[in-house]
This record gives C-alpha cells, structure tokens and sequence, in this order.
C-alpha cells in the first residue's frame, strides 16, 4: 500500500548521489525496495538503504529525469512511496561477505549495518565511492575498491573479492551492483564454491508480482526476487546476457 | 484429497480444458517462460498479454497502484507486437492450452492479428473489446454493438480456432453487446474486464496514475462481475467465461453457478500468489464432491433455476 513521507534529512554522498531519510513505520526488511513517485515524470523502484527503526532512507543517483527530480527535493518535502516489496537478503546464511558496486552499494548497507559484517565497496573512483562511513561504524573490516587506483585495492569487487574469499572463511557472498559484475561474481563464487545472493534489476512497472514485465525467464524481480541465490541463478539464462524493454521485447547485452 | 468422483475438466464450446481456471491477460503472460510456470502451476489456460500490430511500451509509470479491495491499473497495453510474439508462443504452447489476446482499432486489425495467433499455436483467441486505458481500442471499439459484430464476423472468417470476446462492464448495454457477439457467430464471451477508475493523491492534488484514470481489478469487482455473467447467461446459449475478482473457490463456484463454464484470474495471482490456482482447484473439486456436482458442467448456470 502506499503512504506519503516527509523527508526529515538529506546526505550527500558524492557529487552525484544523495540519502534521503524520511520516517516510515512499514516493516522492511535488507534488501527489499520501495517505487518512488515522481509526480508528473515516472515511478521508479529504490533500494531502501538504511532501516533504522521508523527512520528509513534511499540513496539516489542522479542519472536521468526523475532521478534528478528526486536530488531537488529538500527537508519538509513530501514523497510518495509504495511498498515494500520482493524478498530481501537471508541474513542466517553463515559468515558473510558483503559487497556492493557503485549506487548498488545503498541496496547491501541494510544487511551491512543489521550484521556487521565484512564488507567490500567497490566503485570506479575516489569520488564514487558512498557510505563507506556507514559500513565503517558498523564493520570492522571494510574494505575499498577502485576501477582507477585512486582509493583502496586497485582492481574491480571480483578481484578483491577473490583475494578476500582466499584469506577469510565466509559461507556467502551478498552483493549488488552492475549486472556485468555481479555476472562476473556469480561465476567465481562457483568456481570458488561458494554461496551468494545477488540482487538484480529490470525495468519495472507494478512492483507486486502482477504485471509480469520485469521477469527474467520466469521469475519476477519484484516479486520472487530482487534477491537470487546461486541455485535459481543458475536456472536464469537471461542474467548477464539480456533484458526485456519497456514493450516486453528481448534487448541483448552484448 | 477429494476423490476421483468429481472432475474439474470443463468445455468451452469445443475447446476443452483440464482444470476450469485460466490465467486472466495481462498477469504473468508477457513472455514464454512465464505463461509455462503458470501452466505448470495449476492455471488450464493462459491467455496472453493483448498483443497489437506494433510493438507498444505502455503508459508511462505510475501505471499501476494497491487499493482497499484490488488494484488500480493503467498499464496501457504494453506488447512487443505480434512478429516478435511469436518467440513467447513458441515457447509456451508446447506446455498447454494458449489463448492469445489481440487487441486492434479495426475488424481488419483483429482479423490479421488472430490469424497470427492461430498460426503460433494458439488454442481460441480472445479480442480484447474492453481495455478501459487505451485510447482508441479496447472498450471504445467494444461499447458499439455493431462495431463488436464486424469485429467478431471479420475474425470469424479469418480462423478455423475458437472466437472469444472479452466484453467491459463500463456499459449500460452488455446484454445487447453480448448479442452482438453470438449473432455475429462469437464462440464464447469473456466477461468482465476492468472498471473504469480513478485514484487521486490528496497531498500532491493530483492522480497518481499518469493516464489519470485506469481499471480496478480485483476482489472489489467481483459481485460486478458475477452480475454481469448471470445477466449474460440470461439472454445468450453460447459459453461464458468469468473473471473479475476470483481468489478461492467461493469466487469461482460463484461465477460457474451464475453461467460461467470456466473463469479466469488475474489480480490473485499477486494479492494471493502464483499458487493460487491450486488452492482454487482443491477447493472446488472439494465442495463438489461434499454437494454432489459431478462436473463443472452439472453446476454451470444453476442459481438460475
């Protein structure tokens, strides 16, 4: 169902992503996600990035018109929001790795702050990279990648990871982030046999398992996912390789 | 379990059908691999998203909202057009009965578009005559008896598979529009789609969806619907099939006593799950064994007597 907040505080994160916090009591869960309306423009499906009690919050890119609407908006000023939906990240899955790529580092911070656990953030630079300082108060192992070398392990959240999973004993890997790396992921968890749930993305339009438009073969991101383990991962032959546009048609990746 | 006494298999006209509930369009029929799962989940049909001539994205979002009772949507006909459906059909009529949804503006439209359907595999075709949200199809091609009877004439010509119309409750003349589809040689009427509606935020004083109004779905629709299939069973022989608002048996028992020899669901499938066929089918063969129906058929149309 869907409910009105007001924005109680926003955090700039990088120059090109801020946190919006707004007080909600709805029960959520890490790893689920709420639609934002953008009066006028669009509604988009949002990680929800940090679960405080009633405090909650999104953490939003500026990469497109409501997205950029959404950056105008200021303390006081109200949102619509629905939700939330889809199942979430299981936190009872072993010793965890977390790992988040870019803007997909807001959809793992829920279950990083809710455990404390390792967590890797991976971004293209220095300047991309967002809430390491929540990570930081909530982990004692934090570590940074960067594409450039700017910042921490110079190399991208694969790489890093391999050296982590080397190192450490974790029984599952939770991550978000592009789907090129979270594809990427997914094969060396494999070959390293290990677990992981990853959190995918399509283009959405209900958000509640009844349209149907964002499934991946047959399962609904909205609804069976967003979060997916190794073994559905395995039965998705359109993970990494294609996606369905805003008409149902297949657009390959590459 | 019940026993073997009742039987769920029910006939539409000539097309028959292992369990008596369909999946409604527009719900989880988009893509191949989608209309499998529910066929596999206890759905006896599927019948397709409306696919169109062209490939069509849809109103822009929000295009779809929760309510007291169901949902508001305005998904605006999103398909990727009926040369690229064939890939989904492909895919999903190896697994059981698929009925293809066509939606156009003109006879000729339906006609080429059925045809298609037919060609892919296609079980029945069901014209689309009742989108509430789509300017220039749906329910404004369906609200015009004579209209709905060169619709169904034309498509009756151009296919050897069975001709269903989905008819819309927006109408003070279903009857006569229903009349026009048997007359017009209609296999079966399809019976309701959306009601036409509206939601308004109060904070931002404006709708939410961005097609303004949309069709409510749901449970809130149902006595609706089992209204307008008992006045239909009233004045038509050929077939009906219910929809609107169906998620347990009660709902579908309802609608076959009112006329239906089969119904379909569709908002179920999120408000209860894609489960919700097999509870439907368990608890229908259970109630018609404890009152002695043997089949759907000896229990199709008796709240008339």
């Amino acid at each position: 169902m869907s409910d009105v907040v007001i924005i109680e505080s926003v955090v700039e994160e990088a120059y090109d992503t801020k946190t919006f916090r707004f007080r909600w009591s709805a029960e959520a869960r890490p790893g689920q996600f709420i639609m934002i309306w953008v009066p006028g423009l669009d509604e988009i499906p949002m990680s929800i990035s940090g679960i405080d009690g009633d405090v909650k919050s999104i953490t939003v890119k500026a990469i497109g018109g409501a997205t950029r609407r959404i950056h105008e908006l200021v303390p006081g000023d109200r949102l619509r929001i629905r939700g939330p939906y889809g199942n979430g990240f299981d936190l009872s899955a072993g010793r965890l790795l977390m790992i988040g790529g870019g803007v997909g580092t807001a959809a793992v911070m829920p279950a990083v702050t809710a455990t404390g656990a390792d967590t890797i953030i991976a971004a293209r630079s220095d300047a991309d990279v967002i809430m390491d300082d929540i990570a930081t108060a909530h982990s004692d192992n934090v570590w940074i990648a960067t594409d450039d070398g700017s910042r921490g392990f110079h190399g991208n959240a694969v790489q890093l990871m391999r050296e982590k999973v080397a190192e450490g004993e974790y029984d599952c890997v939770l991550a978000c982030g592009p789907e090129v790396m979270l594809y990427f992921m997914y094969k060396a968890c494999e070959e390293l046999g290990i677990r992981c749930q990853l959190s995918l993305e399509r283009y959405m339009k209900c958000g509640a398992g009844v349209c149907g438009c964002c499934v991946m073969d047959d399962s609904r991101i909205c609804r069976d996912g967003p979060v997916f383990d190794n073994d559905q991962i395995s039965k998705l032959t359109e993970f990494g390789v294609s996606k369905r546009d805003e008409c149902g048609r297949t657009v390959k990746f590459r | 379990m019940p026993s073997d006494m009742v039987s769920l298999k029910t006939d539409v006209g000539s097309l028959r059908l292992e369990r008596p509930g369909m999946v409604a369009s527009g719900i989880m029929d988009e893509t191949g691999p989608s209309m499998v799962r529910m066929i596999e989940n206890g759905a006896g049909a599927v019948v397709t998203k409306s696919v169109g001539l062209q490939p069509n994205s849809g109103h822009a979002n929000p295009c779809f909202m929760e309510v007291t009772g169901g949902y508001v949507n305005a998904m605006g006909l999103p398909n990727p057009g009926i040369d690229l459906f064939a890939e989904e059909m492909e895919v999903a009529v190896p697994a059981g009965p698929i009925v293809g949804s066509v939606y156009g503006s003109t006879p000729d439209d339906f006609s080429v578009l059925a045809a298609r359907m037919e060609d892919y595999g296609a079980s029945a075709v069901e014209l689309n005559l009742s989108c509430p949200h789509a300017k220039g199809y749906g329910m404004e091609v369906g609200t015009d008896p004579a209209m709905v009877s060169a619709i169904v004439s034309a498509v009756k010509s151009a296919v050897s598979i069975p001709v269903w119309a989905k008819l819309t409750p927006n109408t003070h003349i279903l009857p006569q529009i229903g009349r026009a589809v048997q007359d017009a040689g209609g296999d079966a009427v399809v019976a309701i789609n959306t009601l036409k509606a509206m939601v308004i935020s109060p904070e931002f004083a404006r709708p939410v969806l961005s097609n303004r109004f949309g069709g409510l779905s749901g449970a809130a629709v149902k006595p609706v619907g089992v209204r307008a299939v008992y006045d239909l069973a009233s004045v038509l022989d050929i077939p009906l099939i219910g929809v609107g608002g169906i998620s347990d048996w009660r709902d579908a028992a309802e609608y076959i006593m009112a006329g239906a020899s089969a119904f379909q669901v569709g908002s179920a499938i999120g408000t209860v799950g894609i489960d919700v066929f097999q509870g439907i089918n368990e608890g229908l063969a259970t109630f018609m064994e404890d009152y002695g129906y043997g089949s759907i058929s000896s229990m199709v149309g008796v709240a008339h007597e």
